[in-house]
């Protein structure tokens, strides 16, 4: 990979092999699993990323969580867009 | 809804058992480099666990709440059964992670692995051309045959890793060698300079950067980091030979981070066995989780309570906690000593008037990583520099 992947409105967001949600149930939190690292996921993180599953947009999952949690579209898709532009830069999500 | 959030997990004030496991499964290795950091007391590989009860602690810290184990050696390809524990960790939900040099295992045994269900390789370089690698690694052609591996990586999609160690030696080819990461299609780098213990001791003279060598190097990190963002993460580690403060060792003593040796030895560090005045308890004699617990060696340096005066009224007691006992001990002869990497010791001029010397020895000599040199200097490099108060 030479360029960094930009998240938009029509990326369609992904973990790839090596990384995995997994829910710890020593500690009752989810977290991702990835190489040589961790990262421990609170309601919000968790319910976007259980939807990056290389089938709906960011629009698409924008728009299911914003009926989900009664809020402005506008606004979830922001912070869905941040999350996972964070997470794509990290390398642990494709799209 | 609130803004998403992403955070690393904070150890909790009474440790936990370690999220994450560092199985060394044998000190055999094709590779010499003369800054292993195992111990210079190499296991035979007579002494290795066996295959049973290598399976019997994966189980055990998967029980006790470990979500990674990280394979490493020695070469852990170098241990046959290497499948069998990759099994195992994947069947009692183990995320895997193999840490090899890459000069054993060809495409079809990676693929085996993969079916087996590891989930990420780091692979060591020790320089971004062939000369410079295979001289440091002591083995003619390794270069290549680490080319090679990062392909099968790739091949098989699985996660890479490029592990650069960096020295006095190497450190004009970093630029190349983050260049080489980007063209392996490696995801992380880790840039680590090279921590003065063990072998790695034994050989400062051929390996110490001088102050201005490693500030440029994290000036040439820090460019690379934002012109690279979102294409490789690099993960760096720095000397602290040249620092204020001490590093916070492992997150401190027994507090987040377990390894188990070759020969079954339950260690706080994977450089603890340099600590000769502490005895370490072996898996399977006693559970893991009763040495987590309750062994004295984790016991010992656990905490804040044996700190000295200075570290324990100091702000920085639960950041640093009291930074590496390797290095108390192998500079000033106590493990419970204030870290000489810390400006506040009494050790601390000493140990930067040695790193200034060192840097300036210009030698290319090493003594390599061998079983037979390791016994040599086994004799003779156990005395702190200078005498304990």
């Amino acid at each position: 990979m030479t360029t960094r992947t930009a998240i938009t409105e029509a990326s369609v967001p992904a973990l790839p092999r090596g990384v995995k949600l997994r829910f710890d149930k020593q500690r009752d939190r989810w977290v991702l699993l990835a190489p040589e690292r961790l990262f421990v996921l609170d309601d919000i993180a968790l319910e976007i990323v259980k939807r990056c599953k290389g089938e709906a947009t960011i629009d698409e999952i924008s728009d299911d969580l914003a009926r989900s949690f009664s809020a402005p579209k506008d606004v979830v898709m922001k912070d869905v867009i941040a999350l996972l532009q964070d997470l794509t830069d990290k390398r642990i999500l494709s799209a | 809804m609130s803004t998403p959030n992403l955070t690393s997990p904070a150890p909790a004030a009474a440790p936990s058992f370690p999220l994450a496991i560092l199985a060394e499964l044998t000190h055999r290795c094709p590779l010499q480099c003369p800054y292993c950091s195992n111990p210079l007391a190499l296991e035979a590989a007579s002494a290795e666990l066996d295959t049973a009860t290598w399976v019997k602690a994966i189980e055990e810290v998967a029980d006790l709440g470990a979500l990674q184990i990280h394979f490493s050696g020695g070469e852990p390809t170098s241990r046959k059964d290497l499948e069998v524990l990759v099994t195992k960790a994947s069947e009692v939900g183990l995320y895997s992670n193999l840490i090899t040099a890459g000069v054993l295992v060809g495409e079809n045994r990676l693929s085996q692995l993969a079916d087996a269900g590891l989930e990420h390789v780091q692979l060591s370089f020790q320089d971004s051309e062939a000369a410079g690698c295979d001289r440091i690694g002591g083995l003619k052609g390794s270069f290549e045959r680490k080319l090679e591996f990062a392909k099968s990586v790739n091949a098989l999609d699985l996660p890479l890793t490029a592990n650069m160690v960096v020295h006095c030696q190497n450190l004009a080819n970093l630029e190349t060698m983050l260049e080489l990461a980007v063209k392996l299609s490696a995801r992380r780098v880790e840039i680590a300079h090279v921590q003065y213990y063990g072998w790695a001791y034994v050989n400062r003279a051929a390996l110490m950067p001088t102050r201005e060598q490693l500030q440029r190097a994290t000036e040439i990190v820090e460019e690379a980091r934002e012109r690279l963002k979102g294409i490789l993460v690099i993960d760096y580690v720095v000397p602290d030979y040249y620092a204020q403060r001490p590093k916070s060792c492992m997150g401190g003593w027994g507090q987040q981070f377990l390894n188990i040796s070759p020969a079954g030895r339950v260690l706080p560090c994977h450089a603890a066995e340099s600590i000769t005045s502490l005895t370490f308890d072996r898996f399977p004699d006693k559970s893991l989780r009763e040495i987590w617990e309750t062994s004295e060696a984790f016991l010992a340096y656990r905490g804040t309570d044996w700190m000295p005066e200075l570290c324990r009224t100091c702000e920085r007691r639960e950041i640093d906690w009291g930074g590496c006992r390797c290095q108390a001990f192998a500079i000033t002869g106590s493990a419970g000593n204030v870290d000489p990497a810390c400006a506040l010791s009494p050790d601390h001029e000493m140990l930067q008037a040695l790193a200034e010397t060192d840097s300036q020895a210009e030698s290319d000599d090493f003594l390599y990583r061998t079983r037979r040199t390791g016994q040599e200097l086994q004799n003779t490099s156990d005395k702190p520099l200078v005498t304990a108060p």
